[in-house]
């Protein structure tokens, strides 16, 4: 498929929502992870929530990328700031009307709580299934660098985030 | 007013403050010279070694005693109810603590004591969480460096050895940052310090400089802290050449100033040679006696309002 063809390909497929959440600059290839972890796809069987999803839409800013519209579903501040780890450079828009009302951008919490599982197979969270892990996230030359409460072991983000709970 | 260390857990040195350390020192120097042994009358110490241990869990048990307190516990999993019947190891901390006052606890995996100690209503010291955290093993080690050398501020301490699993090399070096200490990493690459502690030192201000050898740093060094290369992290031929080279000798110390002294917190395998023993430098042993007296006082601390 040309590079035209998968422009034009993607600009069909993605309609509009009235009322919802639209998460747009997803990592290509993170949509349906992300689906999963808000666990929005049970809530739509049960609910009707009409989901539109987008997988390796075409890109100016990073060449591909996934984007998710959610009817009458609206991401809470917690939800939008596991984007940064879950989908790093991602928007969200909050629609109201067919209109973007809030545009929000995640930011890294000081804390990631029961999100990921500790990439340190003898932490101790890796056994006691009652625990919840929790992560410190800062900045380290320049990297942003997770350090798990239990096992005191830090990590690069790109590697807890491959360990979704 | 109580003791900033009354009632707390312990589990990460990185928790305690330059003066809550000097604290502990103090106290530890006071029981060596003059014993109480009344500090945990009536008290019952729960001291549960989900691992095996000899210093530290007899170091934290003798010191129980000597402080007039009394132990329960265990020094082998595999007859607990968790072992046995598949318990949580949550659910087996909630009811150890609830038979004791305080829980003095060694697990192989990290982050238990954290754990143990959010679900415990009572103290918990941890006796070392895996590769993590052993902090009365930091305390003990502060204590022998400042009987040794008479203070703790600026010294020139290197580090020998398995710098990437030893806890109680993470431990001290992150203590150390309270004492502006020049640090010393002597290792094979493949147990080099991890570069996140290093990066952790370094961002409070600490000189940490490698090496390839003992003897290219030995005549500034004050403290040589030497730890085992475990042979099973290699294959034989590998260990070999590597191992030879972390070895200390007697006849390696030849240009060690006269105040140096050569810690290691035990066993000693193969990388202290037993002529290095006889030397005025070594001090790994009453290092491993000084434990006691660092486990009364952090216990002393933690039970007591006062000491």
């Amino acid at each position: 498929m040309s590079e035209n063809e998968k422009k034009d390909y993607g600009t069909l497929k993605v309609e509009a929502i009235r009322n919802g959440s639209v998460i747009d600059h997803i990592p290509a290839g993170r949509a349906l992870q992300i689906l999963r972890h808000f666990k929005i796809l049970r809530q739509a069987a049960t609910e009707q929530i009409p989901i539109t999803v987008g997988l390796n839409l075409a890109s100016n800013r990073s060449g591909t990328k996934d984007i998710i519209k959610i009817g009458d579903y609206f991401l809470d501040q917690k939800q939008v700031n596991q984007l940064a780890f879950l989908a790093p450079g991602s928007t969200i828009n909050i629609i109201k009307d067919y209109k973007v009302v809030e545009k929000l951008r995640p930011s890294l919490p000081e804390r990631v709580t029961g999100v990921f599982a500790c990439p340190n197979a003898n932490c101790i969270t890796n056994r006691e299934n009652t625990v919840d892990t929790c992560f410190t996230v800062y900045e380290s030359k320049g990297e942003v660098m997770m350090k798990c409460h239990y096992c005191e072991k830090a990590f690069s983000q790109d590697i807890v985030c491959k360990n979704l709970k | 007013m109580a003791n900033p260390l009354y009632g707390r857990d312990i589990i990460s040195i990185s928790e305690l403050t330059r003066p809550e350390i000097e604290l502990v020192l103090d106290t530890a120097k006071r029981l060596k010279e003059h014993p109480d042994h009344t500090l945990l009358r009536d008290r019952v110490i729960a001291s549960c070694f989900f691992e095996a241990s000899t210093r530290t869990r007899l170091s934290f048990e003798t010191a129980i005693h000597r402080l007039g307190g009394q132990v329960i516990g265990f020094s082998d999993a595999s007859n607990t109810s968790m072992s046995k019947k598949g318990e949580t190891f949550a659910d087996t901390i909630r009811i150890i603590t609830s038979y004791a006052d305080a829980l003095v606890m060694r697990h192989p995996q990290e982050g238990a004591s954290r754990l143990a100690a959010e679900v415990s209503k009572v103290p918990v010291i941890n006796a070392g969480d895996g590769s993590n955290q052993h902090p009365s093993q930091t305390l003990l080690d502060l204590f022998t460096i400042f009987e040794t050398q008479g203070r703790l501020d600026n010294l020139s301490i290197a580090f020998v050895g398995d710098l990437k699993y030893g806890r109680t090399v993470h431990s001290l070096a992150q203590a150390l940052c309270h004492f502006g200490a020049k640090l010393h990493f002597v290792a094979p690459k493949q147990l080099a310090m991890p570069d996140y502690l290093v990066d952790e030192l370094k961002e409070k201000g600490i000189v940490c400089e490698f090496h390839d050898s003992i003897e290219e740093i030995l005549p500034e060094l004050d403290i040589l802290y030497m730890t085992r290369v475990q042979r099973e992290r290699f294959d034989e031929s590998e260990y070999h050449s590597i191992a030879s080279k972390f070895i200390l000798r007697a006849a390696t110390l030849r240009d060690a100033k006269k105040n140096l002294k050569v810690l290691h917190p035990l066993p000693r395998i193969d990388e202290i040679t037993m002529d290095v023993d006889d030397t005025p430098y070594a001090y790994y042993f009453q290092q491993a006696a000084n434990g006691v007296y660092a486990r009364e006082a952090l216990l002393a601390l933690v039970m007591n309002e006062e000491v």
